[in-house]
């Protein structure tokens, strides 16, 4: 029997079964690579951690991030450790839709090899094309930068995407966010410009003027709701 | 015999009289995309090669029984359950890659060469005919990309692969990599250059 490929009938059954016969495969590779990918992702998110304190991530990152990472505590906007641990179960991502005062701030506490404190705060935003993050390390004092990591999920390379690379996040080294003695963020501007405050400020990305804004203020947004907990760090460290 | 210089022919042609970018002008917008930097437009160059090669031989096995009034989406459905597949699989096997990337993998699905030599080889033609012909204009389309990048991320950002090449005494002599470079529009100009060069060596491509 010869079958009319140009009816509905076939057409309609050959659709059905190649949709299922795609959706199979795809749900199957996806089943059996989700652990993978999850470790991949957990890896990297430590790596990332960790070169913000300009540490370089090691093979086995998971080991390395256990040793220098000596706490994961939770904190409120009003400063208070929430809890001790639990840094690594929030998802920043959901935290900064909240106002600031409801929001769980994780902190990593940083033990670098010559016994000096750091705190690595989270930061969250959006870019041109999709989201983008980084993590703001602190010094033992609550209000200099020690260093940044800035990624992104689709900047345009070679434009926005130069905010992952080291000429852009170095910028972040040093520079304080209590000038003054008042908690101001730290801006990205236009090389040139300056901003209308008292605030420090980096050189944006040349190219990547949306990025840049982007990180501006991911950093008002992420960063300000520490303030109290960066100025208890502040006035104990004096 | 026939058949074998046939076969040779379907993969060496994409190279440069049949090329998809400079002659038929197609995936020009990826050309734009993923050219600052070399080493993506290398990895992109690959999996395009392995998208189309795949997906050539499927539909070409599918071929006799693909309804014609819904080839297209018989087309579209297996080139981007192959695009997932390969963006899951970088994903885990390869994360960094696949971070690099990014978006581009996705971007696969709508690159027009890809629904292209689906119509106009792979529905015709039998399984290694195709799997050639799609490997061949893969690399076609890679080997564009990889020339274009080498030029813009060579005056873009002084840089190959990210590692610099333009030397320091050069910027002390008051060299300025070209930023304009690293913007869009030039991929274009330096493809009409490829072009150019290309038409002049060709005389036979070139229109009256």
């Amino acid at each position: 029997m010869k079958i009319n490929k140009q009816s509905n009938v076939y057409t309609i059954i050959y659709i059905v079964v190649l949709v299922v016969v795609v959706g199979c495969a795809l749900a199957v590779t996806s089943m059996s690579l989700r652990d993978r990918q999850q470790a991949n992702i957990k890896a990297d998110t430590m790596g990332q951690i960790l070169k913000s304190v300009h540490i370089t991530p090691e093979a086995d990152v998971a080991a390395q991030f256990g040793k220098l990472i000596v706490g994961q505590p939770l904190v409120s906007a009003s400063g208070e450790i929430v809890s001790p641990d639990g840094a690594s179960d929030v998802n920043v991502a959901m935290q900064i839709k909240k106002p600031a005062d409801e929001r769980q701030l994780p902190v990593y506490v940083c033990q670098l090899p010559d016994g000096s404190k750091k705190y690595i705060l989270p930061c969250y935003g959006s870019g041109l094309w999709g989201p983008i993050w980084g993590y703001v390390a602190f010094d033992a004092d609550g209000e200099t930068i020690y260093g940044a990591y800035f990624n992104h999920k689709g900047e345009t390379p070679g434009l926005g995407a130069e905010i992952e690379k080291p000429a852009f996040s170095s910028q972040f080294d040093g520079k304080t966010v209590f000038p003054e003695g008042r908690f101001l963020p730290v801006d990205v501007m236009k090389s040139g410009q300056k901003p209308l405050d008292e605030r420090q400020y980096v050189d944006a990305v040349s190219g990547g003027t949306i990025t840049s804004k982007g990180v501006a203020s991911m950093l008002d947004n992420c960063l300000s709701p520490y303030a109290a907990f960066l100025d208890n760090l502040r006035n104990t460290s004096k | 015999m026939a058949e074998k210089i046939k076969n040779s022919r379907v993969f060496l042609n994409p190279f440069s009289k049949d090329n998809p970018v400079i002659v038929q002008v197609l995936g020009i917008c990826s050309v734009l995309a993923v050219t600052a930097k070399l080493a993506p437009a290398m990895v992109m160059g690959i999996s395009v090669i392995a998208v189309l090669a795949f997906s050539n031989v499927i539909i070409s096995l599918l071929r006799n029984t693909i309804p014609t009034n819904i080839r297209i989406i018989v087309q579209l459905v297996v080139v981007a359950g192959l695009v997932v597949m390969v963006s899951q699989l970088l994903a885990a096997y390869a994360y960094e890659v696949s971070v690099q990337l990014s978006v581009f993998i996705g971007l696969i699905i709508t690159n027009c060469i890809l629904m292209g030599r689906l119509e106009a080889f792979a529905l015709g033609n039998k399984p290694w005919p195709s799997f050639l012909d799609g490997v061949g204009n893969g690399i076609g389309y890679a080997v564009i990309l990889v020339i274009v990048a080498f030029f813009r991320e060579l005056l873009g950002s002084g840089t190959l692969l990210g590692y610099q090449v333009v030397p320091d005494s050069f910027y002390e002599l008051g060299y300025v990599n070209n930023g304009l470079m690293i913007l869009p529009p030039m991929a274009l100009i330096v493809v009409a250059c490829i072009i150019w060069v290309h038409r002049s060596i060709n005389k036979d491509l070139q229109e009256q």
